[in-house]
């Protein structure tokens, strides 16, 4: 069998025992490429646990800047006698499995369509490092240096980092660039380099960044101007806050005081989190929360009360594989319509699908300014792919001439220009009222705040009338939302075609890369959508009312975002069909090629048949 | 539906420093049973706050669900009012407070409200020692549901329906002294030379300050074999001493004979004397406090008046160090690090 030969494309996975120290090492290996000049995509597959068990790390480097999953694996490089078998039979015909051979391979185990490559990684630390702290870390660090060797990697490039990463713990560098070229230099000597499979410098990545969705959500809400962020702990949402608290202890002390411009509270649990959302927004201040689908759950009375008290509040729902716990380590897009539709009675919250850092940076600010303007809780729906991944993205940019928009907020003189204010009162017609801060007039402005029925004075009512004309102006409301959330992202066929795929959040890459194929392997042209919020606005309506099928690519296993679509849009089951992925890790660019592919002849199956779509597709 | 008061006042009723009423404090017409405990609640706040000549629009009161949590509706009409959800008025009441430090937070509760429901939130807003007044309207049943037990009724005593409670009673004042809690009171819905005083000392305490008040339910839970029935808690209740209350506008002229009273210069000035009666309690001793607490209890009887006061207190404020200007008045220049820092943050994740 003919080794896999590629310049600049290939997936290369790493398997480790979690607890060791490996993804620093790991992000070491996956930064290098990116410095060279190549488009680059780290993904994180780790359990749900504290050591112990494997972990992978899963590399994907495209000079033609494809950073979603294609599924399939060209290198295995596989520390863990406990996952090897696993290990290798993902692996591509004419891949390279590359193990320590410290302790022979079990024979069992080969392949003999793939390169196996060993290299005696625990003898050479045995025989460098007495700690056995040392001998566990510095054998990732080996083994990047070895991966340096075998796809020509630029050396230099590997050092630099090594410099930057330890900068003000300058003692550690020197060390790690040593285990560095112990890897590199008995790969050199003793194996034949580099492999079919290798790197070259390219200029493929401009002034992008490597930055992880989570941190760019936290970004987002110090310069969307939060100043109060409540929270619970838990994965993979727990970043954001800490991000915050990170960017905001550096850049939200006041020069006078020293004191802090934000405040930010660990709830006991996420009821309080979002109370306490709640309270700091209806007392005038930007907070928010980062939560989960438990935490969502949890948080779903307070959004009811939020919604219809019209109170602005922002959520950032990092979703991970529900239900109930799940799999809370592993990816999923399952949390739409328990977000879209969170509390009981008749609620529709607004939701933001992000699909890049960039757009978590630019969101997250955004959400703030929504949810004054729209004065309803504005949920920031990622998941733990991107929040915790370190995504290629655009830079960040802030315009400095940007004003935070606080919506209708009616201050002292303007109160004293109003007869009689009501807090419900749609005086401008689009179905958003004026509200007033706690404590600004002594003698007007002040009403209660509740989450039953009352008039457009904010007097507790059980008039029939009353409640349904503030039921219809929420409904008023849900049509103006839909002018100002994020309108869809349209990709056009190169040909006339009546079928199109549509899609949200982190599906974009590997949707876009499926479509590719598609394009070149089967002569299949589709054209494509991202929609980037909910309420839906027209432009999503009428892409599908122009195609007679449309493909729903979504990481779910209900097909929620379908669902939603056609709730929204009263559409039958056949218009829509799904393409779904819920095996807990990111869609890949080859299973949506495939699901197409079942589907496009005839388009004869209907309605959703889960078990003719999903099986055994998620490579 | 909230029946408004007449807007007619006397010509002649009295007026505190801001030229206030105190008309000007009450709200709408109460629609709670006739002669329920939480309408003198009610008519305490309305008392002290007026007494103390807060600026109405300079308070928020919030509550949870349930019959004490009507109540703020029936006081301070002109405050910003918050009806939040069943047991979660702290945690609104914790971001409220982050967002504007300035304002007054009076917080409303009952007994199913904080000690089943809300316990948690109770507890946490306690440990944080955030800035508000906690009053609890403790009845001991819901009478919203028609008269369940809640919580806090006592083991053996009986509701309407005439079932002896099997269970324990949780006390309020025992459980926030073991959380921390800064100051703790409790006090009668039928004792208002008491209650007015305490309430005035809870507004001007920094830190969380819960007054516990026995409020009868008149409907559900009046009767011979209830422990808060008017008449039992009135047979049995035995205050801590007598508590006064001196604002820092006034002149301090009080004198009381030394061994006898202490005298507190709270926060902001104010002054709290306190004349002592019950020889259990040192009321700025936490341990003291509980043994107190402990004591009359296993007498069958109820403590009332100021139990505990921790005269150093650090508010949720001082402890995160948070700016001195409310937050919610920040704004752009104070918020936004502009575009050339981001430039740099891209730098660095290259």
């Amino acid at each position: 069998m003919q080794a896999l030969q590629s310049v600049n494309e290939f997936v290369i996975k790493f398997a480790n025992v979690n607890g060791t120290g490996s993804a620093s090492a790991n992000n070491l290996f996956a930064k290098a490429i990116f410095r060279m000049g190549l488009p680059v995509c780290p993904k994180n597959i780790f359990p749900s646990n504290i050591q112990g068990l494997p972990t992978w790390y899963e590399v994907r480097v495209s000079e033609r800047g494809y950073l979603g999953r294609r599924g399939g694996v060209d290198i295995m490089l596989s520390v863990n006698p406990q996952s090897m078998p696993q290990d290798i039979r993902e692996l591509e015909p004419g891949g390279y499995f590359i193990h320590d051979n410290t302790k022979p391979l079990d024979l069992r185990l080969i392949r003999s369509d793939v390169t196996i490559i060993g290299i005696p990684l625990t003898r050479i630390c045995n025989e460098q490092y007495k700690d056995p702290r040392q001998r566990q870390l510095f054998k990732n660090v080996i083994y990047v240096g070895a991966l340096a060797a075998l796809l020509d990697m630029d050396f230099a490039v590997l050092t630099e980092l090594v410099e930057d990463q330890f900068k003000g713990k300058e003692k550690l560098i020197l060390p790690n660039i040593h285990a560095l070229e112990l890897g590199y230099q008995y790969t050199k000597e003793n194996i034949a380099c580099p492999l079919g499979i290798r790197v070259r410098r390219a200029d493929k990545v401009g002034d992008q960044v490597l930055l992880d969705g989570n941190t760019a959500l936290g970004l987002g809400a110090i310069y969307g101007g939060a100043t109060v962020a409540a929270w619970y702990p838990i994965t993979p949402s727990t970043s954001v806050v800490d991000a915050f608290e990170r960017y905001a202890k550096r850049l939200r002390i006041d020069p006078g005081t020293g004191r802090k411009n934000y405040a930010i509270l660990q709830a006991e649990d996420e009821l309080a989190a979002m109370g306490m959302v709640v309270g700091a927004s209806w007392n005038g201040a930007r907070a928010f929360t980062a939560t989960s689908g438990p935490g969502l759950s949890l948080m779903s009375e307070f959004l009811g009360l939020a919604y219809f008290a019209e109170i602005p509040t922002v959520l950032f729902d990092v979703q991970r594989a529900g239900p109930s716990t799940g799999m809370p380590t592993r990816t999923q897009q399952s949390d739409v319509l328990s977000a879209a539709y969170a509390s009981h009675g008749d609620t529709k919250q607004v939701l933001l699908f992000p699909s890049t850092p960039k757009e978590c940076f630019d969101f997250a600010a955004l959400s703030f300014d929504l949810a004054e303007r729209l004065q309803t809780p504005i949920i920031l729906l990622t998941d733990l792919d991107l929040g915790m991944n370190d995504n290629m993205s655009p830079p960040l940019v802030w315009d400095d001439e940007r004003q935070y928009d606080r919506g209708k907020v009616l201050n002292a003189e303007d109160l004293d220009q109003i007869e009689r204010y009501g807090r419900y009162l749609d005086v401008d017609g689009d179905a958003i009222c004026y509200r007033t801060i706690p404590g600004t007039h002594p003698e007007k402005g002040a009403f209660f705040t509740r989450g039953t029925s009352r008039d457009e004075y904010a007097v507790y009512t059980e008039k029939g009338e009353e409640y349904e004309k503030n039921m219809h102006r929420l409904m008023a409301k849900w049509e103006t939302i839909k002018q100002w959330v994020p309108g869809p992202v349209e990709q056009a066929a190169g040909r006339d075609t009546d079928t199109a795929v549509l899609f949200f959040g982190t599906s974009e890459e590997s949707s876009m890369e499926a479509l590719d194929y598609l394009v070149e392997e089967d002569g299949i042209h589709l054209n494509a959508m991202r929609v980037r919020a909910f309420p839906f606005n027209h432009e999503v309506e009428a892409f599908i009312a122009r195609h007679q099928r449309v493909f729903v690519i979504e990481q779910n296993r209900d097909a929620q975002l379908r669902t939603l679509l056609m709730a929204e849009f009263e559409l039958g089951p056949d218009k829509l069909k799904s393409v779904l992925c819920f095996d807990g890790t990111p869609i890949s660019a080859r299973n949506i090629r495939k699901q197409i592919l079942q589907q496009m002849p005839g388009y004869n199956v209907t309605p959703l048949r889960r078990d003719k779509l999903v099986g055994g597709l998620g490579e | 539906m909230s029946y408004q008061l007449p807007t007619f006042r006397h010509p002649e009723l009295p007026v505190n420093e801001l030229g206030y009423t105190r008309a000007d404090y009450e709200g709408a017409i109460s629609t709670l049973c006739a002669g329920c405990g939480h309408d003198s609640i009610s008519g305490a706040i309305v008392r002290a706050c007026h007494e103390l000549s807060l600026e109405p629009h300079r308070i928020a009161k919030l509550s949870g669900i349930g019959c004490s949590s009507k109540a703020p509706t029936y006081f301070l009409g002109k405050s910003h009012g918050f009806n939040s959800v069943h047991g979660r008025m702290p945690s609104v009441v914790s971001g409220a407070a982050m967002a504007n430090r300035d304002l007054l937070y009076l917080g409303v509760s009952g007994d199913g409200d904080t000690a089943s429901i809300g316990m948690g939130q109770f507890a946490h807003a306690i440990r944080r020692n955030l800035n508000m007044v906690y009053i609890v309207m403790n009845n001991g049943c819901y009478g919203l549901t028609k008269g369940q037990d809640s919580a806090t009724a006592d083991e053996g005593s009986a509701s309407k329906k005439g079932d002896a409670n099997p269970f324990s009673a949780i006390d309020l004042p025992g459980l926030a002294l073991q959380l921390g809690a800064s100051f703790v009171a409790r006090s009668f819905s039928g004792d208002k030379g008491q209650l007015v005083p305490l309430i005035k000392a809870a507004i001007s305490h920094r830190g969380f300050a819960l007054i516990d008040v026995v409020s009868p339910c008149v409907t559900f839970n009046n009767n011979a074999a209830s422990t808060k029935s008017y008449d039992f808690v009135r047979e049995h209740a035995e205050a801590t001493g007598t508590v006064d209350f001196i604002p820092m506008r006034e002149e301090i002229t009080a004198s009381y004979a030394a061994g006898h009273a202490h005298e507190v210069t709270l926060h902001d000035g104010s002054v709290l004397h306190l004349e002592k009666l019950s020889e259990d309690l040192d009321p700025f001793d936490r341990v003291s406090a509980l043994v107190a607490l402990e004591q009359y209890r296993a007498r069958g009887q109820i403590l009332t008046g100021l139990i505990y006061m921790n005269k150093d207190s650090r508010d949720l404020h001082d402890v995160l160090e948070t700016s001195r200007r409310p937050l919610n008045s920040l704004r752009e220049e104070d918020l936004c690090p502009g575009n050339k820092v981001l430039v740099n943050i891209n730098a660095s994740l290259r």
